[in-house]
């Protein structure tokens, strides 16, 4: 897996809350069997219209988030269905970390899978950095960007935003060491086999 | 003394393997469930790896999501949905996989087989590479939806990494009014949480309402504990579970042992829950959705909300684009909804007793002519038990399509969708954007309000339904 460290980019604001994964990726792309490609429709519905040209006024497709690969959102991003398609899309677009104030459990799980870093900060936090980015926008720089170290768990601009943040060790370890989590579960083989032996398998009755 | 625990802290202390210094703990799988849409990087990557499936006798797989619920006998229009299902056919055979496929009598939605065949047992730790995992809670396992790479995961190792979730008691008290179901009760619940209040958690659900519920009703109530945030919805298991289970085909030969260790599961008299919610069923109407997510929500006797008067500003601009969406304005009847189609079916509700509950409302009425009306069994089981009823006659009679098994309209990953602007009443779990089709307005009620808007055109109060 591709290793995070630190990261400095192009934040691109999304003022929505309960961003859904059927919205990050839409169900008429789920067919692939592949891991990759998934970029080109991200936010389909809401990024292109009918005739399939881009919304301009869609967030992503304006010009201060272009190059982005930090998605700012609200609350409980990522909710819905399992599908990793969401971040295999958001990480395929570009993106390599989404901040917002809650997230859903499994898109949450699956983000650390695909070495995108979910940041959790309070909501007084997204907010000022809402407004930040819409300042930023709105004088002749244009872009807002941010800067992450994982190693240091710190989240800041190249002014006096700055704020710690929380990733659960074991997840920041794979993260920052780009560690393959079935070699590292295999390594523990001789755990699992105890485990079923002790329990009487494999028994699995037949139908 | 131990301390008392949980139906949660039993399951999960079961199957704890090994929480490694420095590392998450990993915990054992019992079932893996697998279906077409989220399974074929899991496999490819095994193949990459030189990896196999550590125990295929515990995976179990069925095409669902992407099937055509029109005559199997027929090819698959679309190549893609085709390429995908093929695709899960030679995984199975090349890993040894117990498939139910789509020739298979037993082929349906992952989550109505698994308990309908009795692979789903109290006690167990079971996943699946979808949030509706949840479901299988109801006969008192550990259900949980995961991702690919979780999938590719389990299917080497048996195991996966995770943290022990915080455990929530949701009880619920009396017992559920006439006209009101699990479905409603489901949704009250979904409408008072919120979407996110359940992250973190696994709900367990008690109380005298839920003890009352069948365990079809109880499917019905984990099946969406998705929708409230929470990952996993459990109840303990009991003389309903252990009657629904005697007799099921993948059940232990000695099942009577097996029910005296499962009576041990249930949450221990003074067991303490992170949290604690209490609801009163005294209060619950049939609901409908009125927005995009499911906790927008209402009693079917109330009025689209007025979402410009919300105080949570983030509840605010969610309700002003979920309107917006949804073609309503604040203040308009829920009763006036005009509707184009119904849909009757998914891993919510397309078992039998949702289908009669929605034949009883249909009998001796028909379909009102300006919609298109549809039902779709879970399983190829649940298909079959409803002709042996004559169900089937019933609804078709009435004017409903009757199909073949599978997801179909839930998340209209194959033929079954909406056109842009038409508004549906659907027993599914999701009123996301888009969901049923692009532009499609999805309204989530239970079967039998389904059934009636099918009959009237608009949503009318089941309570006050004439049956014939």
């Amino acid at each position: 897996m591709q290793s995070f460290t630190k990261h400095s980019g192009v934040v691109a604001a999304m003022d929505r809350s309960n961003v859904d994964t059927d919205q990050i990726i839409p169900k008429q792309f789920l067919k692939r069997i592949e891991r990759t490609g998934f970029g080109q429709f991200l936010f389909n519905d809401w990024r292109f219209l009918s005739d399939g040209t881009p919304d301009p006024s869609f967030e992503l497709n304006r010009p201060e988030a272009e190059g982005a690969t930090i998605l700012l959102a609200r609350r409980n991003f990522g909710c819905g269905s399992s599908r990793e398609h969401a971040p295999w899309a958001l990480a395929d677009y570009g993106f390599r970390c989404v901040i917002a104030p809650t997230f859903a459990d499994i898109f949450y799980s699956n983000c650390f899978s695909n070495s995108i870093l979910p940041i959790r900060l309070l909501e007084e936090d997204v907010e000022q950095l809402f407004e930040l980015a819409k300042a930023a926008t709105a004088s002749n720089t244009g872009k807002y960007e941010l800067n992450i170290d994982l190693n240091e768990c710190t989240l800041f601009d190249d002014d006096s935003f700055q704020r710690s943040f929380e990733v659960e060790p074991f997840r920041r370890r794979c993260l920052l060491e780009g560690l393959d989590n079935i070699s590292l579960s295999l390594k523990h083989t001789d755990e699992i086999s105890a485990w079923e032996k002790a329990h009487g398998l494999p028994s699995v009755v037949s139908g | 003394m131990p301390s008392p625990r949980t139906l949660l802290d039993k399951i999960w202390d079961n199957h704890l393997i090994c929480s490694p210094t420095g590392e998450n703990p990993l915990i054992y799988i019992d079932r893996h469930l697998v279906h077409e849409v989220t399974s074929a990087q899991a496999f490819e990557g095994l193949r990459l790896a030189g990896r196999r499936v550590r125990r295929p006798e515990a995976t179990f797989a069925t095409p669902d999501h992407n099937v055509p619920t029109t005559d199997r006998r027929l090819p698959i229009a679309d190549p893609i949905s085709k390429q995908q299902i093929d695709t899960l056919r030679n995984n199975c055979k090349e890993f040894d996989i117990r498939l139910f496929d789509l020739d298979d009598a037993d082929q349906g939605i992952v989550h109505v087989i698994g308990p309908e065949l009795g692979i789903t047992q109290p006690g167990m730790t079971i996943v699946c590479g979808d949030s509706h995992t949840a479901t299988h809670g109801a006969l008192g396992a550990l259900a949980f939806g995961i991702g690919t790479s979780e999938v590719e995961h389990v299917l080497a190792t048996q195991a996966l990494r995770q943290s022990k979730p915080k455990a929530l008691e949701v009880r619920v008290q009396g017992s559920l009014p006439n006209g009101v179901t699990a479905k409603d009760l489901v949704l009250y619940i979904i409408g008072q949480l919120t979407t996110e209040g359940g992250s973190g958690y696994v709900i367990e659900y008690t109380g005298e309402c839920i003890r009352s519920l069948g365990m079809e009703q109880r499917m019905t109530v984990c099946n969406m504990s998705i929708e409230a945030g929470a990952r996993a919805g459990m109840i303990a298991p009991d003389a309903v579970t252990f009657d629904y289970l005697r007799g099921r085909d993948f059940v232990p030969r000695d099942f009577e042992k097996a029910v005296q260790e499962w009576q041990k599961l249930p949450s221990d008299e003074g067991a303490t829950y992170d949290r604690v919610e209490v609801f009163e069923s005294a209060d619950i109407v049939p609901q409908v959705t009125w927005g995009t997510n499911p906790a927008q929500v209402v009693g079917v006797d109330a009025a689209v909300p007025n979402v410009g008067a919300m105080s949570d500003p983030s509840e605010r601009s969610s309700g002003v684009k979920a309107l917006e969406y949804m073609g309503l304005s604040s203040g308009t009847q829920i009763t006036d909804i005009p509707l184009d189609r119904v849909f009757i079916g998914s891993c919510t509700n397309s078992r039998i007793e949702d289908l009669r509950a929605a034949a009883a409302v249909v009998r001796g009425y028909h379909v009102s002519r300006d919609i298109h009306a549809m039902v779709v069994p879970g399983s190829g089981r649940v298909k079959r038990q409803a002709e042996h009823e004559g169900l089937d006659k019933l609804f078709v009679a009435a004017g409903f399509e009757w199909r073949e098994a599978g997801c179909s309209m839930c998340l209209a990953m194959n033929p079954d969708t909406l056109s842009a602007g038409q508004r549906c009443a659907s027993t599914s779990n999701r009123n996301f954007e888009g969901r049923q089709g692009q532009g499609g307005r999805t309204h989530l009620v239970s079967p039998a309000m389904a059934a009636a808007a099918a009959v009237e055109g608009h949503f009318v109060d089941v309570r006050k339904w004439q049956y014939q």
